[in-house]
């Protein structure tokens, strides 16, 4: 065909930088991932035992359900989200079921942002935010999360990575539509504070914007850190799009089923988008995930929850993380949530300047390119959760996914002993 | 009995439901008209927020309505495939994230199918794409491929989809009728239904990104035959336009029928993304997995789609697809295989329906193909100044009466007198 092809809302949008990394994760043999956040343990039985359910029971399960939401699945979630958030939610008209979280970001974005809309990203970020602003013909306008200095031998933690609060002010222009909030937050494993996001709040609500809130991680909280959802704050439900995920909940990322809570006057713009794109999301995933919530009701703030065992078992994998990283001259982040650390390779830079890759290709791209091909050990380049043009500032951290099961981290473990017999002559 | 709803609209409804969801808001919000104005939608989705089913979906809610509105079988699907998905429950690293553009497992079966049917081999990574049932086909292919200003050419009547996609990547659709010439003493049936050749020609131009294609066809169920497709690849070809096929009722073809994909004719695998789904294909409609098959150059604007949309489709779900795909590609040519088995199945019950509305005084258009049947209602000549609402079409007065009255959920079809039941 002799004309341009596609359309000009995929321009810049098209490359993909994980692309790259899974494909040669895949290619080489013998490679330990701790690269994408998926779990590579079982989910929990009670979650399997209600898609089994799902998919050996009522055949009428294997057709449509209800477009915005299979109705056991949003009568859970109103319910149980409207404790949480300390908030009447209407199934019909506060809850819309996508797929996966990443789905709900999408219609969220195509919802509100229009042609010329600035949308605020905290960097660093999940890396779709920037593409899905440009693709709705929005215009990222990022600020960043700076680490404070560490005292001598302090191990850096995702707490002492903060907004400037006059900077953050000054992003807000008559142009803001959205305000993407992270929290925990995907690579750092920051959890905004109160106070942090009574700033944030302020702010939106002084300059009447949006709050588009990436919760997925809400259960993935240490150390006695507290998740809060901005949408609980005073002033902030009726502005705020809150977005979760079965997959990271449950630890079922194949099944992508996701959700937004948000206030009628905004769901309904996302329930237009949505029955113009996808129109249903698939049945039995929705209705093991609604068994799911209904088991967790039941055992909800007890020992038995998973959303307690779940949060204690990650964290045991983050400190044997942490303790094999630093052994091997690695200097973690400490992350308060999520399913990730951030490691400065800065030592590692200064040793090994000049590894292979394209001229202006960030060190840190190069370093888990060598790492994946030499030592075995998939991880992912920090520099790829920044706008490009501070890529070059934050080109000496990676990030890895501590999520796994003990045979991943014990063999984990081989490899980095391997490198370091390596390293000492 | 097969359950009947498929979201269906002409170009004469439309405009009676769009609103502009501007005013709503104001009205709407009890909070400042600063705030109102701040939380105005984007404008892709101005004038699209409307959907007629929702009043009728109220109206056929009581259970002693035959519902035979929407798309969907209330049989079960094959054994097999329930089977799959049930084995498939219990391992492990299904569970998780699968390759965004599709499971390799199912793009692989797909691959080895549809190789059958194209004279090309079919890469599986890089002209297949897997998405959230044929929907999210039409819509990774519409917002990959069409930009605002292009023009759409949709054929009359269309599954409703089809416009608001189009409007929603701020393109034109243009509308070409397909025209009923009944030959007197005959059943009346959907191949009557034509497109006059000239008439496709003029709505062509340079501004014309692609034509959407639906054989066999919803809601007619019509099966374009070899000479009307060729009419349409001599046209995409002449204007060097793309071709965007529905082909979601691919088995669903009735005796004396040949479904033919126009993805094979001279010049137009380059230009042609065709479109299938599992929901269709076994009866599983709610599995939400459909499929893009077409040249790498076009697919990957849709895999570009995919990963800023939903980024990947659900694993087990892809997997028992794949599954059940084996099963059936293995015994193509044996009647036992669904895709032989289910028309014939249909068939039956096409014909039974017809019969039914017959003795009802309702004629309908016998479909040859697809989950649906269109009746005239014209000769039963019911009275329907009672029902409320002067205003609207006549057809969806007589569903409503139909529902009131004689206990039945009918879809509608706005060509003036026509009621959809289906299959």
């Amino acid at each position: 065909m002799a004309k341009r092809l596609q359309a000009r809302r995929l321009d810049g949008i098209d490359h993909n930088p994980w692309v790259e990394f899974v494909q040669l994760a895949s290619e080489e043999a013998d490679v330990v991932n701790l690269g994408q956040g998926f779990p590579d343990f079982s989910p929990p039985e009670f979650a399997v035992e209600a898609f089994q359910h799902a998919v050996s029971g009522d055949f009428m399960l294997n057709q449509y359900t209800k477009a915005f939401g299979y109705p056991p699945l949003t009568k859970i979630l109103a319910n149980f989200f409207g404790k949480l958030l300390g908030q009447e939610i209407d199934p019909l008209k506060n809850v819309l079921v996508t797929v996966g979280a990443y789905g709900a970001l999408f219609t969220a974005f195509q919802a509100l942002v229009d042609e010329g809309d600035e949308v605020i990203i905290i960097e660093p970020f999940f890396d779709c935010y920037e593409p899905m602003t440009l693709m709705a013909g929005g215009r990222p306008v990022f600020v960043s999360l700076k680490p404070s200095p560490t005292q001598k031998g302090e191990p850096d933690s995702s707490s002492n990575w903060q907004l400037d609060p006059t900077e953050l002010a000054s992003k807000f222009t008559s142009r803001t539509k959205a305000f993407i909030l992270n929290t925990p937050n995907n690579p750092l494993g920051k959890v905004f504070s109160k106070e942090e996001l009574e700033l944030v709040a302020s702010l939106c609500q002084q300059h009447d914007v949006v709050c588009i809130s990436d919760e997925v991680y809400q259960w993935m909280v240490f150390d006695g850190f507290q998740h809060i959802s901005i949408a609980s704050l005073p002033g902030m439900w009726e502005r705020t799009l809150t977005i979760g995920s079965a997959g990271k909940t449950f630890s079922v990322t194949g099944w992508k089923v996701g959700w937004v809570l948000g206030p009628d006057s905004l769901m309904k713009h996302l329930r237009t988008v949505h029955q113009n794109s996808i129109y249903h999301c698939a049945t039995q995933g929705q209705a093991a995930v609604a068994q799911s919530f209904e088991r967790e009701q039941l055992h909800f703030g007890r020992p038995s929850s998973y959303f307690v065992q779940l949060p204690q078992y990650i964290q045991r994998c983050r400190d044997h993380m942490i303790q094999s990283l630093q052994s091997m001259g690695f200097r973690p982040v400490i992350p308060q949530g999520s399913y990730f650390l951030i490691t400065d390779i800065s030592d590692f830079k200064n040793k090994m300047p000049d590894l292979p890759g394209a001229a202006d290709e960030p060190y840190d791209r190069r370093f888990v390119k060598w790492m994946i091909k030499n030592k075995g050990l998939v991880a992912v380049p920090v520099s790829i959760f920044f706008s490009l043009p501070h890529q070059k500032f934050f080109d000496h951290y990676i990030r890895f996914c501590f999520v796994k099961d003990e045979s991943t981290l014990r063999a984990m473990d081989q490899k980095l002993q391997k490198w370091k017999a390596e390293l000492t002559p | 009995m097969f359950l009947a709803w498929e979201r269906l609209c002409t170009l004469s409804c439309r405009p009676k439901f769009l609103k502009t969801v501007w005013a709503s808001k104001i009205l709407g919000l009890s909070t400042s008209a600063k705030m109102s104005l701040r939380f105005k939608n984007a404008k892709r989705i101005e004038g699209l927020d409307s959907n007629i089913w929702i009043e009728f979906t109220k109206l056929a809610a009581d259970p002693s309505v035959v519902n035979l509105g929407q798309g969907l079988p209330d049989i079960s699907p094959p054994v097999y495939v329930k089977e799959e998905l049930s084995k498939i429950a219990a391992i492990d690293n299904l569970n998780q994230y699968t390759r965004g553009f599709g499971h390799p497992s199912l793009v692989k079966a797909l691959s080895c199918l549809y190789e059958k049917f194209y004279h090309n081999k079919i890469n599986p990574n890089e002209e297949i794409l897997v998405t959230v049932g044929a929907y999210g086909s039409l819509f990774n292919a519409i917002q990959g491929l069409i930009d605002e200003g292009d023009e759409v050419i949709v054929i009359v009547p269309f599954f409703d989809c089809y416009e608001s996609m189009v409007r929603m990547a701020g393109a034109t659709p243009v509308f070409v009728p397909l025209r009923c010439k009944p030959v007197d003493g005959k059943k009346c049936s959907s191949s009557d239904w034509t497109l006059d050749p000239q008439e496709l020609a003029s709505k062509f131009n340079s501004k014309t990104k692609a034509i959407i294609l639906n054989t066999p066809h919803n809601p007619l169920g019509k099966v374009y035959t070899k000479e009307e497709l060729q009419v349409i690849a001599d046209l995409c070809i002449k204007y060097d336009t793309l071709c965007i096929s529905d082909e979601v009722y691919e088995w669903l073809v009735y005796t004396g029928n040949k479904h033919f994909k126009i993805a094979t004719f001279p010049g137009m695998w380059e230009r042609t993304i065709t479109i299938g789904s599992a929901g269709k294909t076994f009866s599983v409609t709610g599995w939400k997995l459909g499929w893009s098959i077409g040249p790498k150059h076009l697919i990957k604007h849709l895999q570009t789609v995919q990963q800023n949309t939903v980024y990947t489709c659900a694993t087990p779900l892809q997997e028992a697809l794949a599954q059940a795909f084996w099963i059936d590609i293995k015994r193509m040519d044996d009647p036992e295989c669904y895709f032989n088995s289910l028309p014939k199945e249909l068939e039956v019950k096409r014909d039974r329906m017809v019969h039914l509305l017959e003795s009802v005084g309702l004629k309908s258009i016998v479909p040859d193909g697809g989950y649906f049947i269109i009746a005239d209602v014209s000769l039963l000549d019911v009275d329907l100044l009672d029902m409320k609402d002067s205003n609207e079409p006549y057809d969806y007065k007589f569903v409503k009466w139909m529902i009131k009255n004689k206990v039945m959920f009918i879809g509608f079809c706005n060509i003036v007198l026509y009621v959809i039941v289906d299959l």
